[in-house]
């Protein structure tokens, strides 16, 4: 059978390299294709994470009532306990679908390493992470009447979301394969985000009450330690993580 | 095409496979038949690398498994009772999302035989949460010989299809044999097997306990002979 194809072919190692990283994208962004195209189809990701993260700001605003002093200086601390928990709600659904229909084995199934595995979801999460942020920020400004177009906090809340969606991705993966998993991924995922939420409330703080970017590196340098620590532990434990 | 050595595998303190030895030559159509619990499953994850083996020596076209899995992984189509399709794509953008994952060249065109083959061409564009249980499965055949593998892997795939879809599910079946690709099935359903089957083997306790070839056994022994090798076993 198949006699004309050999099963296997000699590459220089050089083409076999190229050959394999350019698969290796291929499939992450097909993953990351893969998913949007999905939610754009069926919104109950990005619908639940959006309803859930506007409840919080408007509980938080009727639950604090703050003066519009003390209003600037929680500010960051209510955007980033929204973020963290309208993230947790994505990263356990994004995972949760994979598992449902059994498509985890489907994906486990592909010829990549499983690494891209991880990479296409976590980008595909690292994006609805943007587009919940992206709506948020606005509607805060206007609840609170506080100005968050500020291209310092934008920063640190991309450094922030690529850490927590770096840590997520690689914790849902864990928890979708128990029965708990809603009420796991929380437990999981919030003790290993503490640096994470410390540094990017601390920073965002900053940037909000106007202290210059070189105050405040400490914090930045800390979530840039932090996105590309989780980011490489990932990458080398993906594979044991998925595997039964 | 599938030499399996010494398997072993075992979940905590229980052992599902106790020493199984199973060979399959290039382009037979091999059943794997038992009883519930008996490993079938265990087995067929373990061929696709989906499970460690715990102890034993598995190769696959040559390549070695758990050591060379993306190279095994490339020649195997596994359909399983679940479809592994994902609802909210059409089925052409499933199967592009899977030839993307398996660099499959001439997309387009291949998406379009798939299609024929398994006899969704005229529903390319609409959504796998539309169609029945009969429809997803003719598509998970397709997503599974989309890449033209050398060997396929079926657990249980008529489970949960009407009599209408396991006829159509049986045609497609018997075309990808014809096609000369190397095929194992697990199955409970002896007399849909026995017509599709080139060898049957029946794998109890752990281990196979009797293989005999569809010549050997002549027509309508299949059930005699699954019923003697679990007594026996």
């Amino acid at each position: 059978m198949k006699s004309e194809k050999p099963l296997i072919t000699h590459h220089s190692p050089l083409a076999t390299r190229h050959s394999s990283l350019v698969s290796f994208l291929r499939a992450v962004g097909a993953i990351a294709w893969k998913d949007l195209a999905a939610e754009l189809r069926s919104r109950e990701l990005l619908s639940s994470m959006l309803v859930f993260a506007l409840l919080v700001i408007l509980i938080f605003n009727f639950a604090l009532e703050l003066d519009v002093k003390t209003r600037s200086t929680v500010t960051a601390g209510v955007l980033w306990v929204t973020f963290a928990f309208a993230g947790t709600l994505g990263l356990n659904r994004s995972m949760a679908v994979e598992k449902d229909c059994g498509c985890l084995d489907g994906l486990l199934l592909a010829p990549v390493d499983r690494s891209a595995i991880y990479f296409g979801k976590a980008i595909s999460n690292l994006a609805f992470m943007f587009i919940v942020e992206a709506i948020v920020l606005p509607v805060y400004s206007v609840l609170y009447n506080a100005n968050l177009f500020n291209l310092g906090l934008i920063g640190v809340i991309l450094l922030g979301s690529v850490g927590y969606v770096a840590v997520g991705t690689l914790l849902a993966s864990m928890a979708v394969q128990t029965r708990t998993r809603d009420v796991l991924l929380p437990i999981l995922l919030f003790p290993v985000i503490i640096p994470v939420v410390i540094a990017a409330v601390k920073a965002s703080s900053g940037f909000l009450q106007g202290l210059a970017t070189s105050e405040l590196m400490t914090w930045i340098n800390l979530l840039i330690v932090y996105d590309v620590v989780f980011v490489a532990v990932a990458f080398m434990v993906f594979d044991y993580v998925v595997e039964e | 095409m599938i030499e399996v050595r010494k398997l072993v595998k075992r979940f905590g303190l229980k052992t599902v496979l106790c020493g199984l030895d199973f060979q399959v030559q290039e382009g037979e159509f091999v059943a794997l038949l038992g009883p519930n619990g008996a490993g079938k499953t265990t087995f067929l994850r373990i061929l696709a690398s989906l499970s460690r083996p715990s102890l034993g020596e598995i190769r696959i076209a040559g390549y070695a498994l758990p050591a060379q899995a993306a190279a095994v992984r490339r020649r195997l189509g596994v359909v399983s009772h679940m479809p592994l399709l994902y609802g909210d794509l059409t089925a052409e953008e499933n199967l592009r999302f899977f030839g993307r994952m398996y660099d499959v060249e001439h997309l387009d065109q291949r998406i379009s035989e798939v299609l024929e083959l398994v006899g969704l061409a005229a529903r390319r564009r609409d959504l796998v949460r539309t169609f029945s249980r009969g429809m997803q499965q003719r598509l998970a055949i397709g997503r599974a010989v989309l890449h033209d593998p050398e060997v396929m892997l079926f657990d249980e795939p008529h489970t949960g299809l009407d009599q209408d879809a396991c006829d159509m599910l049986d045609k497609v079946l018997r075309d990808v044999a014809a096609r000369g690709r190397t095929v194992v099935m697990t199955s409970h359903d002896l007399a849909r097997v026995e017509d599709l089957a080139s060898r049957f083997d029946v794998l109890s306790r752990g281990v196979i306990a009797a293989s005999a070839s569809r010549q050997s056994l002549g027509k309508n022994n299949v059930l005699a002979f699954y019923r003697q090798a679990l007594q026996e076993k």
